[in-house]
């Protein structure tokens, strides 16, 4: 079906290589994700400080307001990361990536995913919970261990949370881990984009199914799946790749799309994303982790471009209508 | 509250004597039972050897009702160990049985190796449709794993199945310390969790057994039997540190007992079970499993090494 819509891109918002004074955010804005304040847009993210002396990097996780009116106006910069890495060997001692922070009675929830290392396969990922006492400037964890971890059919890497509420209740939208493939001897995750419900927020249920059809073909590695609620209907903007070679042109991140009217049917049409990687750019070669929001009556859309957000995220504003 | 008294059997079986299925090398630990109609089988951890660590595979061994004569020993694999990035990817250690009507069900404690600290643990579920012989997965995915107040090290489970509920004792990590004298040693107590199906388990991240040496005390491996008017639990107990190389930091069995299953009174000496003056048992006693053949209750457990040379038993005596 022939979009209603597409996307203006506006250009790059922020670029963390411009922050000077935060070691710990030397590079990468990855995952945005808003919060509305009265005075300012707030954009939480996840960055890196420089990799150590093997190459593996530690993931933290920040923000920045913006100006409502002008989003390429920046009001503040994260003085610290929100969230502190975990203890030794619990499941978040090496990053807290990506953040989804939700306003409920009056306080600010945050859902994170937390990264420990592994000997055969590189990493695992299992989900937290953390609440702020300051306004969502910093989180407090609510427990060293994850909220929703590791069960019979998601095995490994749960990631990728994105919260909301609708109807009364909490949805979880995240990815699970489904399988390690080798390739060149080196093992590549792949992983579909998961739903869990929660009354309350800390006790989840897991649909345990995957939402979206795979286009790739088995293997396709799905990501991001972000969520709003729009002209009757639900609509989710997600990321897509092939499992290797994934970090080219060819085969690297594209932002999908897919819609429902009950948030647990969903028919994919990517035709209908109405975003593609630019002729040029800092977007030329990939783009990935999509957020929508609205905001001043119109619909926006923060993503990420080449090499996955390293020199940060950009803007697109819908063209059209979202149906 | 009587004091039970044991009479100790001796080592019962030694992995030494016998070919090991997929190379493993040494070790039967934690024994654990199925009881069949004309024997009674003993499954326990044996490790094969994987570029300077181990993995620890699942096997068996038949014994008649006396244990005095050995009717067969597993000779192909009974479980195997999940696949690239799982929970049970670097061994299975231990499993316990239950017999849940027509089923034969297995939970297993997986391994996985971490970078920062030595290894990662969660509860599987496997099933046997050959009486025991082989288990297979339901799927790649533990049960029960980490979660806000159990942020490690969820195994060890023992079940119990009573008229229409399931019991669970298990244990889970509360802490990795950091110390001069080792890698980073891990600190875990004992649990219970409930469950109306045997899968989906509702735990409230209680420690149940109270310490008796210091708030580091390890506990491991609870196995829970109905005896004489009350529930019996053993388990096993050590330092946090140290207890590879020193004596008397190593692992002890540690009793406790219940009339409801949820509170547990801890007197490890009214258990009645002593490391020997000398002999295999003498350093070491860890991994107990009750279990009753008739009316006639059994303690199975290893001795010295974490049961490098095997397992014994006790019996009961009236």
């Amino acid at each position: 079906m022939k979009s209603s819509f597409n996307w203006e891109k506006k250009g790059l918002v922020f670029v963390p290589q411009q922050v000077t004074d935060h070691n710990w955010l030397s590079e990468f804005a990855q995952a945005p994700a808003t919060l509305q304040f009265d005075d300012y847009l707030r954009v939480y993210f996840s960055c890196r400080p420089a990799p150590d002396q093997n190459g593996q990097y530690l993931s933290y996780s920040a923000f920045v307001n913006l100006d409502k009116n002008d989003f390429f106006k920046i009001l503040q910069v994260a003085e610290r990361p929100i969230i502190e890495l975990g203890d030794k060997g619990t499941f978040d001692e090496f990053g807290t990536y990506p953040v989804s922070v939700i306003e409920h009675e009056g306080k600010y929830i945050a859902y994170y995913a937390g990264w420990t290392r592994c000997e055969s396969v590189p990493f695992n990922v299992a989900i937290g919970m953390a609440l702020s006492e300051d306004g969502g400037c910093t989180f407090r964890k609510l427990g060293s261990g994850p909220v929703i971890s590791y069960s019979l059919n998601e095995p490994f890497i749960i990631s990728g949370p994105k919260i909301r509420k609708f109807n009364g209740s909490f949805y979880m939208f995240y990815i699970a881990g489904s399988e390690w493939i080798l390739h060149q001897d080196k093992p590549e995750p792949v992983y579909k984009i998961r739903m869990a419900t929660s009354e309350d927020g800390y006790v989840w249920k897991k649909h345990d199914l995957n939402l979206i059809d795979d286009k790739l073909g088995k293997h396709e590695a799905q990501a991001s799946p972000d969520v709003i609620f729009h002209n009757d209907k639900y609509h989710m903007f997600f990321c897509y790749r092939y499992p290797t070679d994934f970090r080219s042109k060819e085969r690297g991140y594209r932002i999908g799309y897919a819609s429902s009217v009950d948030l647990i049917n969903w028919v994919r049409d990517d035709e209908r994303a109405g975003i593609d990687v630019s002729e040029e750019g800092w977007d030329s070669e990939m783009i990935s982790y999509p957020h929508v929001f609205e905001l001043n009556g119109k619909l926006n859309m923060f993503y990420l471009g080449n090499q996955v957000g390293r020199y940060g995220f950009g803007w697109a504003q819908l063209n059209g209508t979202l149906e | 509250m009587r004091k039970l008294k044991w009479e100790k059997l001796g080592l019962i079986f030694n992995p030494h004597e016998h070919r090991q299925i997929s190379d493993c090398i040494s070790f039967a630990q934690s024994p654990q039972t199925l009881v069949l109609d004309d024997r009674v089988r003993i499954y326990y951890s044996t490790r094969q050897t994987d570029s300077g660590k181990f993995l620890s595979h699942i096997s068996y061994v038949d014994f008649d009702y006396s244990f005095t004569r050995i009717l067969n020993i597993a000779n192909r694999e009974v479980v195997a160990l999940g696949k690239l990035g799982t929970f049970d990817e670097h061994g299975i250690f231990p499993i316990n049985i239950l017999k849940d009507e027509d089923r034969i069900v297995g939970y297993t404690c997986g391994w996985s190796r971490r970078s920062s600290v030595s290894v990662e643990t969660s509860i599987g579920i496997v099933i046997s449709s050959d009486e025991g012989t082989t288990f297979q997965k339901i799927a790649d995915g533990p049960i029960m794993s980490s979660n806000l107040n159990e942020p490690f090290l969820v195994g060890d489970a023992f079940v119990l199945k009573l008229e229409k509920d399931y019991h669970m004792w298990y244990i889970f990590g509360k802490q990795w310390l950091k110390n001069e004298i080792e890698e980073p040693a891990r600190v875990y107590k004992i649990a219970y969790a409930h469950s109306v199906d045997g899968i989906n388990w509702k735990r409230d991240s209680k420690c149940i057994i109270q310490d008796v040496l210091n708030e580091y005390e390890c506990q491991a491996l609870p196995t829970v039997a109905y005896h004489d008017g009350i529930y019996h639990m053993f388990f096993c107990y050590r330092e946090a540190i140290g207890f590879r190389t020193d004596k008397g930091k190593g692992y002890r069995l540690g009793y406790a007992y219940s009339t409801d299953l949820i509170t547990w009174t801890r007197d490890d000496e009214m258990g009645g079970m002593q490391l020997a003056e000398d002999g295999w048992d003498s350093e070491m006693q860890c991994y107990p499993h009750l279990f009753r053949l008739d009316t006639q209750l059994y303690l199975l457990y290893n001795g010295n090494q974490f049961g490098k040379n095997g397992f014994g038993l006790a019996k009961l005596c009236s």
